[in-house]
């Protein structure tokens, strides 16, 4: 199957062209191995040169996350030092520096691991027509949802934000699960925590009885005793060759538990 | 079929072909130039033996664009010798054992001279985190590090 290329100078020409046959080519790691495979579902590739979609940008107690961003840009950026150890997680050194921030909200199930951080961080999209989209409404239908300029995410006090991947293969490996959590608070009483799971569900999703469970709550044994037995609670971990959805069921507490507990000590 | 031309530097000459769409950077360099040193091992950026520089930074060439590389500078395995001198990277390796089947070996130069270039004193931890995206199914990977940290060594040697 011959597929085209068709390259922009802007976002906004891309959204227009993309279409029901075009695929948006972010950094490769996904619409490239497709093409590898022969997926058959494309038959366009969209680009666009615009390197301001790299930018990354804080302003106030919010930091924009342009979605042309790669690992190794987040990496590279002080302003987003607490996201460095979720960003080293993803990949080798290779994929890092092509990997970006936009396509790992489209990345499937076990990969979105970045996507789990963001969605704990409060993040928005913003699309390319302008629209604002709460991530969680965007990681919940996918499909169709539009091209992605930007990510904006809310940014953490010192310990507030933690980040932990399980992983069988160290020390790169594709995720059992992984946990994102912003709790606004610690290390004393939390008000307003975010809680995120990734590989739990066929996106990141947020573990709001988790949240409920934490809120007022000190992170010691007994403050996080409930959280932990509500930890799966409204996820759909899947059965795969990494885990079966038992498994994922029952270490979830465990992680969670070292990610509230100790964690934070480090 | 459309076929674009597309010109970029490839180990420090000019490049120029014809790609066709959705061609990636591998089959670019491997059927349109003839550089045979990055290999094709899983096509999903899994493995890593395709790795090349681009613009100094390792990248996946079976996950990269062939027209996204026109106008930069991209390096491959062929670049390491000089002649018939090797890089102390390619003699640490052959000295050190580092290399059984070969195949897993252009990347890892590849990923390795990246690392080297960004940290010429890396730890063993820092040289493993460095090839974390490149598989050997061979040898195992303590060789390799060993090899690694051989070449650095004498890389700063030189330096000095």
């Amino acid at each position: 199957m011959s597929i085209i290329v068709e390259t922009f100078d802007t976002l906004a020409e891309a959204a227009r062209a993309i279409g029901g046959d075009g695929r948006y080519l972010g950094g490769g790691t996904l619409v490239m191995r497709a093409a590898n495979y022969g997926d058959q579902s494309f038959r366009r590739i969209i680009r666009v040169r615009d390197q301001g979609l790299r930018r990354i940008a804080a302003a106030g107690d919010r930091i924009e996350i342009g979605a042309g961003a790669t690992m190794a840009d987040v990496m590279a950026s002080r302003d987003l030092a607490f996201l460095e150890p979720v960003a080293r997680a993803i990949g080798g050194p290779a994929v890092r520096q092509m990997a970006t921030v936009g396509g790992n909200l489209f990345a499937a199930h076990p990969y979105g691991d970045f996507a789990t951080a963001l969605l704990a961080l409060d993040g928005k999209a913003r699309m390319a027509d302008g629209r604002e989209t709460p991530l969680e409404e965007l990681l919940a239908r996918r499909d169709g949802a539009g091209l992605v300029a930007s990510v904006s995410i809310a940014r953490p006090r010192d310990g507030e934000f933690r980040f932990r991947k399980v992983s069988r293969v160290k020390p790169k490996g594709v995720s059992v699960m992984a946990i994102a959590a912003w709790l606004p608070g610690a290390p004393g009483r939390i008000a307003g925590a975010r809680v995120a799971f990734g590989a739990m569900g066929p996106a990141p999703a947020r573990a709001r009885a988790v949240e409920r469970a934490l809120e007022g709550a000190a992170l010691d044994e007994s403050g996080i005793a409930r959280a932990l037995a509500a930890a799966t609670e409204g996820l759909d971990p899947p059965d795969d060759p990494l885990a079966s959805a038992w498994y994922r069921r029952e270490v979830a507490p465990v992680h969670l538990r070292r990610l509230l507990l100790e964690d934070g000590r480090r | 079929m459309a076929r674009t031309p597309i010109s970029f530097t490839l180990n420090g000459s000019t490049a120029d072909l014809f790609v066709e769409g959705g061609e990636n950077l591998l089959d670019a360099l491997r059927r349109g130039l003839g550089d045979l040193t990055p290999k094709y091992g899983c096509g999903q950026g899994a493995c890593g033996t395709c790795t090349v520089l681009i613009d100094g930074r390792p990248q996946l060439s079976c996950l990269t664009l062939a027209e996204a590389v026109a106008g930069r500078s991209v390096e491959t395995a062929a670049s390491l010798a000089e002649g018939p001198d090797l890089h102390p990277l390619q003699d640490a390796f052959m000295e050190g054992f580092a290399a059984q089947c070969g195949y897993c070996t252009p990347g890892m130069l590849m990923a390795a001279k990246a690392l080297l270039a960004e940290n010429p004193t890396p730890t063993r931890e820092e040289v493993a985190e460095g090839i974390a995206g490149n598989i050997c199914r061979c040898t195992g990977y303590e060789p390799i590090i060993d090899a690694i940290l051989a070449a650095a060594e004498r890389m700063r040697g030189r330096a000095a």
